[in-house]
């Protein structure tokens, strides 16, 4: 007997056809076709920026970008959350970490991160914290709980994804009634920073591959003033190959007909508002607050910190802790993370700095253009 | 990474994750039933996938199949 396909199993089904290499094969021959016509159209390629780590780590994987290489520009942004954390403040969260009363717990990126002096790996491997990753900042709630005579700081780095999550812990260490829970909360905003990087004018994009978990978040609606504001056009991507190539494909269909639009193309997953419960959830707690970048100024209002009102789960009021200015090193993370330079500019990579003996985030977290580089692009 | 819910209770869910079981939050998704899908970020479901766009309009395939009929991608020439 034939038996019916459940719906959900349908949808799993669909999923797959994301990754199907014959659809990449003709998928990649088309987005070339497009790329040759605006090169001849313009006399160069045209440029795209990508502002989410895992597209970035994604185009190295799948060969998109080096198959692509003379006829596209494919930038990375400020895409990494760890990667655009600013130095100063990295110092600080090592250095919180110093004291016998206190468990930091963190994603797993932020260990290998060099500091001014030494990393969070090294503070633990060294006995002088005990340091813990956690895949869910709830988990850092449980131990919390586990632990009622130590105080549990999470370090709440990432972007609008990441920060409702955040928010999500922060609510049930509230409702457990939990003293010994805080946050040393980082959290950033897409908007600001690619509002910096278009008004500085310091790298020329004809267009944003737009981060499709921050927009599960926003929804298209969050990304409108792209178009509206600058003419500059943006298309929400999934993160498979398929879905990458035909955003592509969009991408360059809208810059050669000289339209501005975000078009959604992860319409499964992202809705027109993107979950405003979510985001309500975040604002509950957390606020625009100005926020430094990585070798940026400050930009203000650029990341989102607690409301005063919970002020009793915010680490940086709780355990004040004051580093001094880091000294500066040879790392150009943050000419990568504005599209400046491409990795293999800058005279560290793959010398110095590689993922066993990392000198900046770039090179360190999974999401970094560095790193992505390093694994999938080096010659 | 997408997951579908197997069980849920009030604030938490057990999903599937390409064959493993996952115990996830779901206070950001409050609305998830028993065979849903939903988009799973640091342990929450941030989103429920939708269905019908799912089967419909996986962009990339909706978008070779129109490239096939207006003839630009010839499906032998692989
Ligand atoms: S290669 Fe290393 S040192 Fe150079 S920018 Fe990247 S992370 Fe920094």
């Amino acid at each position: 007997m034939e038996t019916q396909v459940r719906a959900e199993d349908r949808i799993a089904q669909a999923i797959e056809k994301t990754k199907d290499p014959a659809l990449a094969r003709e998928l990649l021959r088309e987005v070339r076709r497009l790329a040759e016509k605006f090169l001849e159209a313009h006399g160069r390629p045209a440029a795209f920026m990508e502002v989410c780590g895992s597209h970035t780590h994604a185009l190295a994987e799948f060969g998109i970008k080096y198959a692509l290489r003379d006829v596209l520009k494919l930038l990375s942004g400020p895409g990494c959350p760890v990667c655009v954390t600013d130095q100063q403040e990295i110092d600080a969260m090592i250095a919180l970490a110093d004291g016998e009363d206190r468990i930091i717990t963190t994603f797993g990126d932020m260990l290998r991160v060099p500091g001014s002096r030494g990393s969070l790996m090294k503070v633990k491997a060294e006995g002088r914290a005990d340091v813990r990753v956690v895949y869910s900042p709830s988990d850092a709630v449980e131990i919390a709980q586990r632990h009622p005579d130590k105080q549990v700081i999470f370090l709440g780095v990432g972007f609008e994804t990441t920060i409702p999550v955040l928010a999500a812990a922060v609510y049930e260490a509230e409702s457990l009634g939990l003293e010994n829970f805080s946050m040393w909360m980082s959290g950033k905003l897409v908007e600001p920073i690619v509002r910096y990087l278009l008004d500085t004018g310091e790298t020329h994009i004809d267009a944003f591959i737009l981060p499709g978990h921050v927009a599960t978040i926003l929804g298209r609606k969050g990304f409108l003033w792209l178009a509206e504001e600058y003419g500059v056009n943006g298309v929400i991507s999934g993160f498979e190959m398929n879905e990458i190539l035909s955003s592509l494909y969009i991408l360059l269909d809208l810059v050669l007909k000289g339209k501005a639009e975000i078009v959604n193309n992860y319409p499964y997953v992202v809705r027109e508002e993107g979950n405003p419960g979510a985001w309500k959830l975040a604002e509950k707690y957390f606020m625009p607050v100005d926020m430094a970048w990585r070798e940026i100024d400050v930009i203000p209002k650029s990341g989102m910190g607690f409301r005063p009102e919970y002020a009793h789960f915010d680490a940086k009021k709780r355990f004040p802790v004051t580093v001094g200015k880091p000294k500066p090193t040879a790392c150009r993370c943050g000419e990568v993370i504005r599209g400046l330079i491409e990795p293999e500019e800058c005279p560290l990579f793959g010398k110095a700095c590689t993922p066993a003996h990392p000198i900046g985030p770039c090179m360190v977290s999974s999401e970094g253009a560095c790193a992505a580089h390093y694994k999938y692009l080096r010659q | 990474m997408p997951g579908k819910i197997l069980e849920r209770d009030e604030y938490t869910a057990i999903v599937d994750v390409m064959g493993s079981r996952l115990k996830i939050g779901i206070l950001l998704t409050p609305d998830v039933e028993v065979g849903d899908w939903v988009l799973v970020h640091a342990g929450k479901a941030l989103q429920v996938i939708d269905e019908q766009f799912a089967l419909e309009s996986i962009e990339a395939w909706k978008l070779i199949n129109e490239l096939r009929e207006q003839g630009v991608i010839d499906p032998t020439d692989r």
